[in-house]
């Protein structure tokens, strides 16, 4: 008897360190922005705790959250899919290389190494006005004055995919990796060309994968702040730079706790969806 | 159906030669395995017939037709993979269908083919399940489905019993060859292991290091190695350096040192010569251990002790020193074995041995 209960309780005692973590560094957190998010900030710039829904009906009902809203959607998605477009060939040939794997691998992981920031801000040496490409094109005569390169809704994406294309290459790499070649062989010696062995075969195995580094992409290019604040124009704030106004800007920490709040919910809402098709596993599995 | 031949057929990998030069005819309807230790060249030779590998030079022709620049979708062969290569995310009935989808092949037909072909595999009832569903010796069976619902011309068998167990392995080597022997398809096995080359095959191709040794019936191979790696290889067999005495019209006269003097028939020595070194070849099944005092008989005898005894159930293999030589025989357990130091008498007839050239 006491050994059973000793046995029962085992996996909880292991478990602890790591769920006090999360409780006090995730949980606890997220509820004060709850919290928060019911409070009001008064004219005179101190925030009134008590429970006020005005955050809340500002930003449910304000069509100007709603529109950057769905631009921000927009943006993550066309992100996703240019990172789905180009990953996929890439991972495809790193998993089915004969070579040094490891080396390609390490190549990929290269670009961790230095500062997303920074990273992101060599984009301006590139498409700036006076950027590599600009003095280029003036210096071969092909155009007079510089191009705007910068600054618009294309560089902010061009910034992400950039940023994120790894994330996308890793797990659907891993995800071919995991696939048996003699598939593929099997299917050509059945009749069908490399091609379609390749859709009836491997694409559909590697779906998992794909939809792993989807999830990943589209959560992380929906919640960034900073490639829209260094590559967009006045016009292409996304939705984390609303959370970033209010509270780093304005100081209205009620407000901003709101809109982050809006932001969990929604790519929370899609991670739920994930999760029901193909479950939290094939995440961990890209990310290890 | 068809025949399929292999034409000087070499390949080679960067700096490393494969398969050397090889000529080989699969005649129509035959069942042919190559047989070898791994790294023979054996898998090498089959992935040039499927398509998997393009020959470095040679023609490889199946039934009337070159294929060397026939890509393998078109070849029309059905391979059984070593893992079996089953789709996992497709059921049986879609994994077996699957060759049939590209050949402009009606659903009715579809229907009726995989039914029958999982019939004959003995698995009529699994088609909506799934390949992880299955246990090894049915997912075989739906890769052999699969491969043969096509109405291949060629059946190609990678190795494709290596990874069932024992039993099992015994079990689907009869299926196989019932299987090939009622569609009566072309088929090219490719394994390591002798007893399933020598169970099923109608013509044997002993292969090593991208050579082919020896091409037969399994029982000539068996009983008439052409080279002491086929007597090694195949069976357990003693190889012993002897020297050939005297060899005419009928006979050859060896001298087997410590075994005396042996007579063989001029066809178990095809040859050798008058005064050549020579390897004498006697399986280990042939010699059969007496006690020391048996009185002599018509066969060949040598006095010796057993060293080491291998029991194995219906059979115990014997390690014996007589004099200079080890020998090691299998006999069947009549009575009660010999032990461990036993004086014996080791008796063999002369015509069971092979003697062959001195090197190779």
């Amino acid at each position: 008897m006491a050994r059973e209960t000793r046995e029962a309780r085992q996996p909880w005692l292991l478990l602890s360190p790591a769920l006090a973590t999360i409780f006090f560094l995730l949980v606890v957190p997220v509820l004060f922005v709850v919290v928060y998010s019911f409070w009001l900030r008064t004219a005179n710039g101190s925030d009134q705790p008590g429970f006020y829904l005005t955050n809340w009906i500002e930003v449910v009902t304000d069509p100007f959250y709603r529109d950057i809203l769905f631009n921000t959607l927009k943006i993550a998605a066309v992100t996703t899919l240019l990172c789905a477009v180009l990953g996929y060939p890439t991972a495809y040939f790193i998993a089915r290389s004969r070579g040094n794997k490891a080396m390609l691998l390490m190549f990929l992981m290269l670009p961790f190494w230095i500062s997303y920031i920074i990273r992101t801000m060599s984009w301006i040496n590139i498409l700036g006005v006076s950027g590599a490409l600009n003095s280029m094109l003036l210096a071969l005569g092909i155009i007079e004055t510089p191009l705007q390169l910068l600054y618009n809704e294309a560089t902010v994406i061009l910034g992400l995919v950039h940023f994120l294309l790894p994330f996308m290459i890793l797990n659907i790499y891993v995800s071919v990796e995991g696939i048996d070649e003699t598939l593929e062989d099997a299917a050509c010696s059945l009749g069908s060309t490399r091609w379609q062995s390749f859709l009836e075969v491997t694409l559909p195995l590697s779906l998992p994968g794909l939809a792993a580094g989807g999830l990943l992409c589209f959560v992380l290019a929906a919640g960034t702040y900073i490639t829209p604040l260094v590559l967009g124009g006045p016009r292409d704030a996304m939705f984390a730079n609303l959370v970033f106004e209010a509270i780093i800007t304005q100081l209205d920490w009620p407000l901003g706790s709101a809109l982050s709040l809006v932001l969990v919910a929604v790519l929370g809402t899609l991670v739920f969806v994930y999760n029901r098709f193909f479950g939290m596993a094939q995440l961990m599995k890209g990310l290890s | 159906m068809s025949s399929v031949s292999l034409r000087n057929i070499v390949k080679r990998f960067a700096g490393l030669t494969a398969v050397h030069p090889m000529f080989l005819d699969i005649p129509e309807g035959s069942f042919v395995t190559l047989l070898g230790p791994s790294g023979c060249g054996k898998t090498t030779t089959l992935r040039m017939i499927a398509g998997l590998l393009d020959p470095t030079e040679g023609e490889i022709s199946i039934g009337e037709q070159l294929v060397n620049n026939i890509p393998m979708h078109k070849r029309n062969l059905g391979i059984v993979f070593q893992n079996y290569a089953l789709f996992p995310h497709k059921t049986i009935y879609d994994n077996v269908a699957f060759g049939l989808k590209y050949r402009n092949v009606s659903n009715a037909e579809i229907k009726r083919r995989v039914e029958d072909v999982l019939e004959l595999v003995q698995l009529p009832d699994v088609g909506r399940r799934y390949p992880n569903q299955l246990s090894g010796g049915q997912q075989q069976r739906i890769a052999l489905a699969r491969a043969i619902v096509i109405k291949p011309d060629v059946l190609l068998l990678d190795e494709p019993l290596s990874a069932l167990d024992a039993n099992l392995r015994e079990n689907m080597r009869i299926e196989l060859k019932r299987i090939q022997e009622k569609t009566g398809i072309t088929t090219v096995f490719v394994t390591h292991d002798q007893s399933e080359a020598l169970a099923m095959s109608d013509k044997l191709v002993v292969m090593s290091e991208g050579r082919i040794e020896q091409i037969g019936a399994p029982k000539d191979v068996y009983d008439n190695p052409e080279s002491t790696f086929v007597a090694d290889f195949l069976g357990t067999s003693n190889i012993l350096d002897v020297l050939c005495e005297n060899a005419d019209e009928t006979d050859a006269r060896i001298n087997a040192g410590h075994l005396g003097s042996v007579s063989l028939p001029r066809e178990k020595a095809r040859d050798v010569v008058a005064g050549m070194v020579a390897k004498l070849v006697i399986r280990a099944e042939k010699l059969c251990l007496v006690a020391a005092d048996t009185p002599l008989d018509n066969r060949v005898s040598v006095e010796g002790v057993v060293e080491t005894v291998d029991y194995q159930g219906q059979a115990v293999r014997y390690f014996v020193r007589a004099g200079n030589q080890q020998l090691q025989a299998l006999n069947m357990i009549e009575n009660q074995p010999f032990n461990a130091g036993d004086a014996v008498s080791v008796r063999f007839k002369a015509q069971d041995c092979v003697a062959l050239k001195g090197e190779g």
